[in-house]
């Protein structure tokens, strides 16, 4: 594994796998990093053998279309690998990987980051019970198990995706007891005109409509979930009318899927030195590339999710891009697509997310006793103190309260703190940027992240001065 | 041309030094204003690993830093003091011989360090690993959370009513009737300045065309997720090479200096996996149980010193009524102590302890 790649592809969803796929076909010598079993991503993820006659989707059609194409490439694949840190190290980067168990270094001369996106729920109070789970983690279950949530379920969030959760738990077989979303009747039509330039992706989610009307689901228009009940377990939750701002209907459930627009994967390539702008229309704060994946940063691309939420088309696109310029950065002899299928990927990409982003007073339903960081159990009022006394920075949360030095690394949190400061101290969202990223990228067990260590081989500089 | 009012006293450097000199001096009746190019307490001030340890400090400089502990334990709680006591392991024969040579040394200077047998120090601490040589005690060790420095000093600088201005980098000092500095949030005047910089003390003293040869370490600092309890004392290694201690939640930080990269110039400093795995290794030598244990996150923080290792503390040389404070090994045990020194030299007074000339020569030993 010493050897020198020419690419390393960091990731192995829609971007990640077409970024590997077409470096490869050029000659250059490709690895590609990701920590699931198989390639896929998110959106195009595999199914377990378990259950792999499951009826097909057009995600598994994509997804298996790529893992062929993958599995006939010279792209070598490390599935169920864990990235730690990367480092420049002169004229190429070296990556500390975790696989069976142990750390192993990889070297490329070039590096792509195809990082993905994470999902943002919005804190409200009795979010942290169980049976209350991620929009986008539901799918992920759907997916590759054909797990259900629960047996009845509210359906809850923003965006195409709270529909396609609502469709699928029926076509599993589950109960859909509501679908609650922020969105008014009135943001889907403003959006049509972007989704026009792909009616495949705008036929499907009509047929989700379909299925829910018929099935009579009550819909809730410009509504949101305001509180959670139960103890243990979820048992019903509440809802509000946000233009009225009053309580609207409550429902008996045992589970909740919420979720409020992902997020891209930022911190790694924010590690490495790429410059973040905020862009609400991609999901907040994105890296700073060009359209074909090249950053200001030598041998360094990006596509795909991680550089700012415009979905699985565009990611796929926007991966050959970036992977057909990394070879040629290279000297390799790799095509130059085109650049406008992905325009008009994006254009849609773009329209979805500026739905699915949190409605603009969504903090709202985050109540002074909401936890807001849930690895250390700190509500809004806590938060909300800090600032008041002079915490104006996430990194000056962070210090004093400790919110988002905890294991998911203020990946939860931090879009909810930093809404909160730009509230309190009068800022834009686009003056409050996120915490100063810090490696490990996930955490490590000490031990493999220390590896095999021989006390007499320790390096022993010169005593410090007495 | 500028407007707003002249203060007597401009701090630049928001660190414990800049914050603890400008409380001291506004105590004195100075009116004084403290500028960061950051937020308060982020740079080696709320970076560092915490460690307050007499038995890593400088002999000639024992006698501040016990009086920087009392500093701490009176700030107690709010900085996350804890006086646990800390043990300095030697694992071979070497290293014991080196503990013994050194531990007496300051031993002699004042520090109440006595060396332990292995049934007391297994006594002591049940997981540390049996395979430790020679061990020294020091009941005045312990820590705090470096992490609160900023919220601490934000908080003690309004309630003493001094101006603090933060994301206010100096880019420009203009002399001449006093001081005007030339900063994004507008110039402010002030008749003398103090820069407590820190690893940035090189780059801000040369707007006053004063070479000053501080370099900057870049020394690495690691923290696991919370544990159960695994040791009471900090833990340290006779070359230096481990510092640990388990706070009280639950997280153990492991930091020994060992080096990641960056200058102060570039930004930020880097995290370095090839220092940092062996630094992670020696922890894991020393408490074996740590091994299961997730690390979640490594960060650098930019450690200033002169050629001879000895503190900046006085007048900037060549420059009337501009001080500077800084570069004290062992600058956050002793940095409350030094600024309340520093303070009271820029009020006219004789402070209780002597100061460290920055005019003087580094190459020779002359502290």
């Amino acid at each position: 594994m010493s050897d020198l790649n020419d690419i390393a592809v960091v990731g192995a969803g829609p971007a990640g796998g077409n970024a590997a796929l077409v470096a490869a076909q050029s000659g250059a010598r490709v690895v590609m990093l990701d920590e699931q079993p198989a390639p896929g991503g998110q959106v195009w993820r595999g199914k377990t053998a378990s259950i792999l006659l499951a009826p097909v989707t057009p995600e598994t059609t994509a997804g298996n279309g790529l893992r062929s194409a993958l599995s006939e490439s010279a792209a070598t694949h490390l599935a169920d690998t864990r990235v730690w840190d990367i480092l420049r190290n002169g004229d190429h980067w070296s990556l500390q990987i975790l696989r069976n168990g142990a750390t192993e270094q990889i070297t490329c001369r070039s590096l792509i980051l195809a990082t993905g996106a994470r999902e943002y729920v919005q804190p409200i109070p009795g979010w942290t019970t169980p049976g209350v789970i991620g929009l986008a983690g539901a799918t992920s279950l759907f997916k590759q198990t054909l797990s259900l949530p629960g047996k009845r379920t509210v359906v809850s969030g923003t965006g195409p995706l709270v529909f396609f959760v609502a469709s699928e738990i029926r076509r599993l077989g589950g109960e859909v007891a509501a679908v609650i979303t922020p969105n008014t009747r009135a943001d889907w039509a403003r959006a049509t005109p972007s989704m026009i330039g792909q009616p495949k992706l705008l036929a499907r989610g009509a047929l989700w409509m379909a299925d829910l009307i018929l099935a009579r689901v009550p819909i809730l228009w410009g509504h949101a979930v305001s509180e959670v009940e139960g103890r243990d377990h979820v048992t019903g939750i509440k809802t509000i009318n946000l233009k009225r701002g009053v309580a609207g209907l409550s429902f008996a459930t045992d589970s909740l899927c919420l979720g409020n627009g992902l997020i891209a994967q930022i911190e790694a390539a924010q590690m490495l030195g790429a410059a973040i702008r905020y862009d609400p229309s991609l999901g907040g704060w994105v890296p700073v590339a060009d359209p074909d994946g090249a950053t200001k940063v030598d041998g360094l691309y990006l596509c795909g999710d991680g550089c700012g939420i415009r979905g699985a088309a565009a990611a796929a696109l926007q991966g050959t891009l970036a992977g057909a310029r990394a070879a040629r950065d290279l000297g390799f002899s790799a095509p130059s697509p085109p650049v406008r299928p992905w325009q008009r990927a994006e254009r849609f990409g773009r329209a979805m997310t500026a739905l699915s982003i949190p409605h603009a007073d969504a903090h709202a339903l985050t109540t002074q006793d909401t936890i807001v960081c849930r690895c250390e159990s700190l509500s809004r009022r806590d938060i909300s103190t800090e600032i008041t006394t002079g915490a104006t920075s996430t990194n000056a949360v962070k210090s004093g309260k400790r919110a988002g030095m905890g294991p998911c690394g203020g990946k939860y949190c931090q879009t909810a703190i930093a809404a909160l400061i730009a509230e309190q101290t009068d800022k834009s969202t686009s003056d409050v940027p996120p915490p100063t990223p810090r490696p490990p990228l996930r955490p490590v067990p000490l031990g493999q992240a220390a590896g095999d260590f021989d006390y007499d081989d320790l390096p022993i500089p010169k005593p410090a001065p007495l | 041309m500028t407007t707003g009012p002249t203060y007597e006293i401009a701090i630049i450097g928001g660190g414990i030094m800049g914050c603890a000199t400008a409380l001291r001096v506004a105590a004195g009746g100075m009116s004084a204003i403290v500028l960061d190019q950051g937020d308060l307490g982020q740079g080696a001030s709320g970076v560092n690993a915490g460690t307050l340890s007499l038995q890593i400090k400088r002999v000639k400089l024992m006698p501040y830093a016990l009086k920087g502990h009392h500093c701490w334990e009176e700030m107690g709680d709010t900085v996350g003091f804890a006086k646990t006591g800390g043990y300095t392991l030697a694992f071979n024969a070497r290293e014991a011989e080196m503990l013994h040579e050194r531990q007496t040394l300051k031993s002699n200077a004042g520090a109440p360090i006595e060396f332990v047998s292995n049934n007391q120090l297994r006594a002591a601490e049940p997981n540390l690993t049996h395979k430790v040589e020679a061990a020294s005690f020091c009941p005045e060790d312990g820590y705090a959370n470096s992490s609160l420095t900023g919220q601490y000093y934000r908080g003690k600088l309004r309630d003493a009513g001094i101006p603090y201005r933060e994301g206010c980098a100096v880019t420009a000092i203009d002399q001449g009737d006093g001081f005007t500095l030339t900063t994004p949030q507008g110039p402010i005047r002030a008749n003398r300045i103090l820069l407590a910089a820190g690893a940035w003390l090189k780059p801000l003293a040369a707007l006053l065309d004063v070479d000053l040869p501080v370099n900057a370490r870049v020394n690495t600092v690691s923290v696991t997720e919370r544990l159960q309890p695994l040791m009471s004392s900090v833990i340290g290694h006779a070359t230096g090479l481990l510092t640990m201690k388990q706070k009280a939640n639950g997280t153990v930080l492991i930091g020994g200096g060992w080096q990641g990269r960056g200058t102060p110039q570039d930004g930020r400093g880097t995290v370095d996996a090839d220092t940092v795995r062996p630094n992670l290794a020696l922890a894991q030598y020393a408490v074996p149980a740590l091994s299961a244990a997730r690390v979640t996150r490594s960060w650098t923080g930019f450690e200033a010193n002169v050629p001879d290792f000895y503190p900046l503390a006085g007048a900037l040389p060549g420059v009337p009524d501009a001080f500077v404070l800084g570069c004290v090994r062992g600058g956050y045990t002793i940095g409350p102590y030094i600024s309340q020194l520093m303070g009271d030299h820029i009020l006219g007074r004789e402070p209780e302890m002597p100061l460290f000339d920055p005019g003087r020569d580094f190459e020779k030993d002359t502290i």
